[in-house]
């Protein structure tokens, strides 16, 4: 894996300009359309859709400028655990938070149920 | 280093400026500094990270508020600046890329400048543009900055400075990794003028373009994520 | 710690350059990049802090031997708690066994010459003395009284004490610990010599691998924690204030988010000092090695879901409360894990019991004594009854004390020979060992019985009917005091007049034993190449050394 003697002498990937320019204008066209989108009512999918084009424009950011689709498996698994432990603490911060106001010891069983479906 | 002088002297060096001796060649050092400075990246993600937890809980818990606060904001300005550093990520991305494909110093050079000057707009039009329009306004939260209370705000009103104190901290946050990232910039720029870099050996510029682009991404969220709550269509 | 090294005599056939007489003077030490000399460094550093921590258990411990105490205002006894948990925690426990062994061994078990990040790690050195200045601010300027939790509304709004200069000092001093952790990780990865596979790593590395993953993904966050405590606290703006809103537990699952998994880091590296000295004294190869490997992994990943037992009395919903308590129970599986491998290992092993074996034996039944009452506390019922009470108290401290810290003195006495070239007096320092195995339960047994039958913790008063438990406890800390003023005797005195210790005086598996001691500055003469598995030691029938 990474045993001293195995390296060689790579420089990198270089990625070609018109990749580098072709992200940057996507990432131009998300901005202009998470603005735009700002001022239809879409109810509570207008944070869905603002989230989703900014995971996208992260990813390509990700992807191409920080080369890591160019990159090793321990790299993205590096990346990949920041933001499950990101994910983690807001989860189990948000599962105190949200369930303060609930009642104890429930009528039923199925009082889990609802609880379940609140976390997922 | 002079400790290492007993380390065998019977390597004709073939390495590049910049090459470090702990390491057995460039390639093993570059994947060391490429993987360390990802794993500083995660812990950056676990520091903007915790606001954006407590910013999630209370968004939660107080969405009027929040929409009501996130609407003292100028979407213009916000946007403004996404643009603008996207523009530096591009830049930045351009000043390695003529690294790694050996140009001259001054074409490096000449793209850590682009991206230095769009950083500083950033600053600059965050500065003056947001922050002291805020301050004029009175909703600059907290005892020192006149924080006044609007009485369209209602019952809502301490939410509403809740959402103030979130978008100062972490915009403010965010402008402090901005002014030490054109620091890093400048110390690029010098070591560049002083030929440190090669096609051979660019790994600081490498590295440095990873937590400049972080620092984009972290921006990338917070746009919408502080000035489009809940939509601008009934502003 | 320069000049005052005598000069090392190794035996004929050796070099006698080392690290520690390579170069000479004090910018030598104050700039140097080698690995070896910056744990050092931290040694001298952590060791003060510990007796500044240790003052103010010491100055607790005689006040509490009256139920209306003996010596202190509350004001200040809440000072000198804080202050005692504080140095103890992140300057002391988090940093010891990482920055020093840690630094000192991981590359010259892995086989390479340095960390990958030599200037980095003699910058979170300096970056660390740092925060412990600001500590030291802190503390001179009064101290804070709020607990070494600083939970907020009293920290931010009620308390008048330092607060900021403090949280200032654990931040920068976490810095460090991030910067340390994270050129553990590259090092660890991407640095071992040709034939060190994963798994043929001293099982010493796997736990601070574990260890250095909690420093990278848990320090921010109690780093953005303390950012927020202060700009509540200077700018009386924020965001844990429930006067706008806010919700003072949103601080405490921020702060206990890192400093659940803080507790990992200070008991993983340990339980890897362990690993080596039941292997070593007992000359037989690890029993279950993956097992024992992929523990530490557990024990990290897990220790980041179990955080919010800290706070089922705080006002935490009960269906958080549910889940953190079934999880917690879940994290005691690793540890557990350990101690029976240990144990196996122990089995029909060839036994002596020099200085570190007892160390190590120690930790092995106190940590179970801690571990086991841990799931008194994680079980919802019972914790209602005992937090907040000694039992706590006693539970964390067999865990800290009667396990890292007896850890971490085992790793001082196996590595001195290595670290400095010479032998200490084994004698002094079984006594000693004795004398800490002794004393700490003395000190902290009946800290179970009291927090049992109800004694609040963080008092400075307390009814009557505890004071023979007290009294105890207080006579049991000052043993606990002598065997650990004994070593910093018997050991600085090593320095110079210790016999010679050779390569290998414990008859030791692992690369640190195969070079010179001290080691040379670039560790190895040539570098190593890995033929054979971790604790290759002949198998039954061979001669006890």
């Amino acid at each position: 894996m990474a045993l001293m003697s195995e390296h060689t002498g790579h420089t990198g990937h270089v990625v070609p300009v018109s990749t580098y320019v072709l992200v940057f204008l996507a990432l131009m066209v998300g901005t202009a359309l998470t603005t735009g989108v700002a001022y239809i009512d879409l109810g509570r999918w207008n944070t869905v859709v603002a989230l989703t084009i900014a995971v996208t424009k992260m990813l390509l950011v990700v992807l191409f400028f920080m080369h890591v689709k160019y990159a090793t498996g321990l790299t993205r698994i590096v990346i990949l655990a920041g933001f499950f432990w990101l994910g983690i603490m807001i989860t189990l911060s948000l599962s105190d938070e949200l369930t303060r106001g609930w009642e104890i010891n429930p009528a039923s069983w199925g009082g889990i149920i609802p609880f379940l479906l609140h976390i997922f | 280093m002079s400790e290492m002088a007993a380390h065998g002297a019977h390597e004709a060096h073939a390495h590049p400026p910049g090459f470090a001796h702990q390491f057995e060649d460039v390639a093993q050092q570059k994947e060391a500094g490429t993987l360390g400075m990802w794993a500083f990246l995660v812990t950056e993600i676990l520091f903007f990270g915790g606001m954006f937890t407590a910013y999630i809980i209370y968004r939660s818990l107080h969405l009027a508020g929040f929409i009501t606060g996130s609407h003292l904001l100028e979407v213009k300005f916000g946007a403004i600046n996404t643009a603008v550093l996207i523009c530096s990520s591009l830049t930045m991305a351009l000043a390695i890329r003529s690294a790694q494909t050996g140009k001259g110093r001054g074409q490096i050079i000449w793209w850590l400048v682009l991206t230095m000057i769009l950083g500083a707009m950033f600053l600059g039009f965050k500065f003056t543009f947001e922050w002291r329009h805020d301050y004029l306004e009175h909703i600059v939260p907290g005892a020192y900055f006149g924080f006044e209370n609007r009485p369209e705000w209602g019952a809502n009103a301490p939410y509403v400075q809740m959402f103030m104190c979130f978008y100062f901290f972490m915009t403010g946050l965010h402008a402090i990794h901005m002014i030490v990232g054109l620091g890093i910039l400048t110390v690029l720029v010098v070591m560049t003028a002083r030929n440190k870099f090669s096609s051979e050996y660019y790994n600081p510029l490498e590295i440095s373009g990873l937590y400049w682009h972080f620092v984009d991404i972290v921006w990338i969220f917070l746009f919408p994520l502080l000035y489009l709550i809940g939509g601008l269509y009934k502003r | 710690m320069s000049t005052a090294i005598a000069e090392i005599h190794e035996g004929p056939a050796e070099s006698s350059v080392n690290y520690l007489n390579a170069n000479y003077g004090i910018k030598s030490w104050l700039l140097t990049t080698d690995h070896k000399r910056i744990g050092l460094l931290y040694l001298g550093v952590i060791t003060f802090m510990f007796l500044i921590g240790g003052t103010a258990a010491t100055i607790m411990r005689l006040h509490l031997v009256e139920p209306q105490g003996a010596l202190l205002e509350p004001e200040t006894y809440n000072k000198l708690f804080s202050t005692h948990g504080i140095v103890m925690v992140f300057f002391f426990l988090v940093p010891s066994i990482p920055a020093t062994l840690g630094n000192f061994l991981i590359p010259m078990m892995i086989g390479a010459r340095d960390v990958a990040f030599p200037r980095l790690n003699l910058m979170s050195w300096y970056i660390f003395v740092t925060g412990c200045l600001f500590a030291l601010a802190a503390i001179l300027s009064g101290g804070v009284d709020t607990g070494w939790t600083f939970y907020p509304p009293y920290s931010s709004i009620y308390s008048h004490t330092p607060v900021v200069v403090m949280a200032l000092g654990i931040f920068i001093a976490g810095f460090s610990s991030i910067l340390t952790g994270l050129n553990f990780v590259v090092t660890i990865h991407k640095m071992r010599a040709p034939g060190m596979t994963w798994f043929r790593l001293p099982l010493f590395i796997w736990a601070l691998y574990a260890t250095s993953i909690i420093f990278i993904l848990g320090t921010p966050v109690i780093a953005i924690t303390l950012f927020l405590l202060g700009l509540e606290t200077l700018l009386h703006v924020g965001i844990f204030d429930p006067a706008i809103g806010g919700d003072p537990l949103l601080f405490q699952h921020m702060f206990w988010f890192y400093s659940h998994p803080a507790v990992y880091i200070m008991i993983l590296p340990s339980m890897g000092v362990v690993s080596e000295l039941i292997t070593a004294f007992s000359r037989k190869k690890i029993f279950g090695y993956s097992f024992v490997a992929f523990s530490s992994l557990a024990i990290a990943v897990i220790s980041f879901i179990v955080w919010g037992h800290h706070m089922f009395v705080t006002g935490q919903s009960i269906y958080a409360g549910l889940v953190f308590s079934v999880l917690s129970f879940l994290v005691a599986i690793p540890s557990a894990v350990k101690v029976f491998n240990w144990t196996a290992t122990l089995y029909k092993g060839s036994i002596s019991y020099e200085a570190p074996m007892l160390y190590a034996l120690g930790f092995i039944g106190l940590f179970t004594i801690g571990g086991l009452t841990g799931l008194f506390l994680a079980a919802l019922a019972t914790d209602v009854h005992l937090n907040g009470t000694y039992f706590v108290v006693a539970h964390f401290h067999y865990i800290m004390v009667g396990g890292a810290l007896m850890g971490y003195l085992g790793g001082i006495h196996f590595w001195w020979p290595k670290i400095t070239g010479r032998l200490y007096p084994d004698m002094w320092a079984r006594i000693a060992a004795g004398l800490v195995f002794v004393g700490f339960n003395l000190t902290f047994f009946p800290q179970f019985v009291v927090g049992y039958m109800g004694m609040p913790r963080r008092y400075a008063v307390y009814p009557a009917e505890f004071q023979v438990l007290n009294v105890m406890s207080s006579a049991g800390a000052s043993v606990l005091a002598v065997g650990y003023l004994i070593p910093l005797v018997y050991l600085t005195w090593s320095m110079r007049y210790g016999p010679p210790a050779g390569r290998n005086p414990w008859g030791a598996k692992g690369l640190e034993w195969t070079t010179p001691s001290p080691p040379p500055t670039e560790n190895f003469e040539e570098p190593p190449i890995v033929t054979e598995e971790a604790y290759n030691y002949p198998t039954a029938g061979a001669v006890h050394v």
